[in-house]
């Protein structure tokens, strides 16, 4: 163990691979320090542990009604009660912790991808180029987002998958802005002016260089962009156009369970509870995220 | 002229802006450099001299017209480059804070370029560079701010000659550096440059540091080529320009003589 951590904490690493280690551990140790991205990070664990283990963890399918049990209390048999058709909301929401991760990773996944190459290339080539993708990118800006996701599901029509893509639509053009506004500081900069002076492709010149420089704040747009996007995939799912009945869906479980708001509060509290700490935890890790990937701020 | 021309410069124009907002920012420039010796283009801040090694680089913004003739080696230089041009021709910038990229390793911004150009062996390339610029090994696996200035700055000159250019273009390279820092620079350009045969454009506002690199130079003031002189002129102090004499008088008046450096003789 502590020739191994002799190996990356050496002063000089010998090769590209030791020293690559060697920054992912040093990442680590300033990571370590802070207590909240700590705490972030034990709560996506804990939601992708909760994912993976779900028929482990739970004892039901969080599906079929038991309506024997129906709107059950929080108690030792139903740590977090039942709903209104006998279902454990707890296993439920262990279950639906797969739809959500789902959603985040999906969203993820596309919206970073499009919204950076869009705002890069926009901000690097400039021109007519850059004016034609703001303006797009402004038209997917100017429209509310969920009635922009709305007329999407509607034409794909309902589902998860769809509903997804809906988000991504409309969820890609603030990181179109962010990246290129650094982007557009960045291209008149000496490193970049070096890159190219050198005869670096100006893919590479996008994708190595200016791509990089954009990914704090992205990352942190991100980050703060995921509890509204857990929602609005809960609102497409409460007006039937996202997770279909009777799935487990943190959202859809707070819209059917607010009719019970008064009277058994459990209904909705829990899983708003669970989207509330899921998005805590995603703002704590993007934190920590942030501070760790830029250099600069670890010596 | 005894021997080839490395680069040849005639009336060069460069205009930033159109219409009444137009800014002509080199006028009617022309010089020329000898292939392996050292040229010096002085002038004040705003005199075009950086423009003019900007437009040889092939840095100018889309926008810039330029008109006039640059040719290397002979043939016609372009705001369109090809990679193997680009290789031949490159460029040491004034800051060394930011002309290198701040999220790359040193192996990286060393390597990368050698990739790019599809050379062999990167592996030996990247520490022989190191080496050549009086760097070990140890340093090839940081970042730019785990670095001093002037050790940044030989990074940056270890990425220019990594690629094995003919031509290096030095804008102020040692202006933003310590002093005492300064003058190991310019003796590690003057070494590479005997070692590797290269031709330099050097960019200054410092006459001093003209007369200890340069062969031959050429002063601009508001964008145009006043004199054109040999080293030897500006030592005897036999500048013809008004100008550049005054420029002459500025420098020897603030001069400070950096630690291991000779001083000029008059």
């Amino acid at each position: 163990m502590s020739a191994v951590r002799a190996w990356l904490l050496v002063d000089v690493p010998r090769s590209r691979w030791q020293a690559r280690c060697q920054r992912f551990f040093l990442g680590w140790l300033a990571f370590r320090q802070n207590a909240g991205a700590v705490a972030g990070l034990a709560i996506v664990a804990a939601l992708v542990a909760a994912a993976l283990l779900a028929p482990w963890i739970s004892g039901s399918t969080g599906v079929v009604p038991d309506l024997g049990n129906r709107l059950q209390p929080p108690g030792a048999a139903f740590w977090f009660g039942t709903d209104e058709l006998g279902r454990d909301i707890f296993d439920r929401i262990v279950w639906g912790s797969r739809i959500t991760l789902y959603i985040v990773g999906l969203v993820t996944v596309i919206v970073v991808p499009i919204g950076l190459a869009v705002g890069v290339v926009a901000g690097y080539v400039g021109g007519w180029l850059d004016s034609a993708l703001m303006r797009l990118t402004d038209i997917f800006l100017a429209f509310p987002r969920l009635i922009l996701a709305l007329a999407f599901v509607a034409a794909l029509g309902p589902g998860l998958e769809n509903a997804v893509l809906a988000i991504a639509l409309t969820a890609w053009s603030p990181y179109a802005r962010i990246a290129r506004a650094e982007a557009l500081t960045l291209r008149h900069s000496d490193f970049i002016l070096a890159a190219r002076s050198q005869g670096i492709p100006h893919h590479r010149v996008l994708a190595g260089h200016v791509a990089p420089m954009c990914m704090s704040s992205v990352i942190v747009r991100l980050t703060l962009d995921m509890a509204g996007i857990i929602l609005t995939a809960a609102g497409l799912g409460f007006l039937g156009l996202g997770a279909q009945p009777p799935t487990p869906e943190w959202g859809a479980m707070i819209a059917l369970g607010r009719d019970y708001l008064l009277d058994q509060w459990w209904v909705p509290a829990f899983p708003g509870l669970a989207i509330l700490v899921v998005s805590l935890g995603f703002n704590l890790l993007g934190d920590g995220l942030r501070d760790v990937l830029d250099p600069k701020s670890r010596s | 002229m005894s021997r080839a021309s490395a680069i040849e410069i005639a009336g060069l124009d460069v205009t930033f802006g159109r219409g009444r907002r137009a800014f002509r920012a080199v006028r009617d420039a022309s010089f020329s450099v000898t292939a392996g010796s050292s040229f010096g283009l002085v002038g004040e801040s705003g005199s075009g001299k950086t423009t003019v090694l900007r437009a040889l680089a092939g840095l100018l913004p889309p926008a810039a017209r330029i008109r006039g003739e640059m040719r290397l080696h002979g043939e016609p230089l372009r705001p369109a480059r090809s990679r193997p041009l680009r290789r031949r021709l490159q460029m040491v910038f004034q800051d060394p804070y930011g002309s290198l990229h701040p999220r790359h390793t040193v192996d990286r911004i060393l390597g990368e370029p050698a990739r790019v150009h599809g050379l062999d062996s990167i592996d030996r390339r990247i520490v022989d560079a190191l080496a050549d610029v009086g760097l070990d090994a140890s340093f090839r696996f940081r970042f730019p701010h785990q670095l001093s200035g002037g050790q940044r700055q030989r990074i940056a000159i270890a990425r220019a000659l990594i690629i094995e250019p003919a031509i290096v273009l030095l804008d102020e390279p040692t202006s933003a550096l310590d002093v005492s820092v300064q003058a190991e620079i310019l003796n590690l350009l003057q070494r590479l440059r005997r070692e590797h045969a290269l031709t330099f454009v050097l960019v200054s506002h410092d006459l001093a540091v003209v007369s200890h690199m340069c062969e031959a130079l050429a002063v601009m003031r508001a964008g145009e080529v006043i004199e054109n002189a040999g080293v030897e002129t500006l030592r005897a102090d036999a500048l013809r320009h008004e100008y550049s004499r005054e420029l002459l008088q500025a420098a020897q008046g603030y001069r400070t003589t950096p630690a291991g450096m000779p001083p000029a003789e008059r």
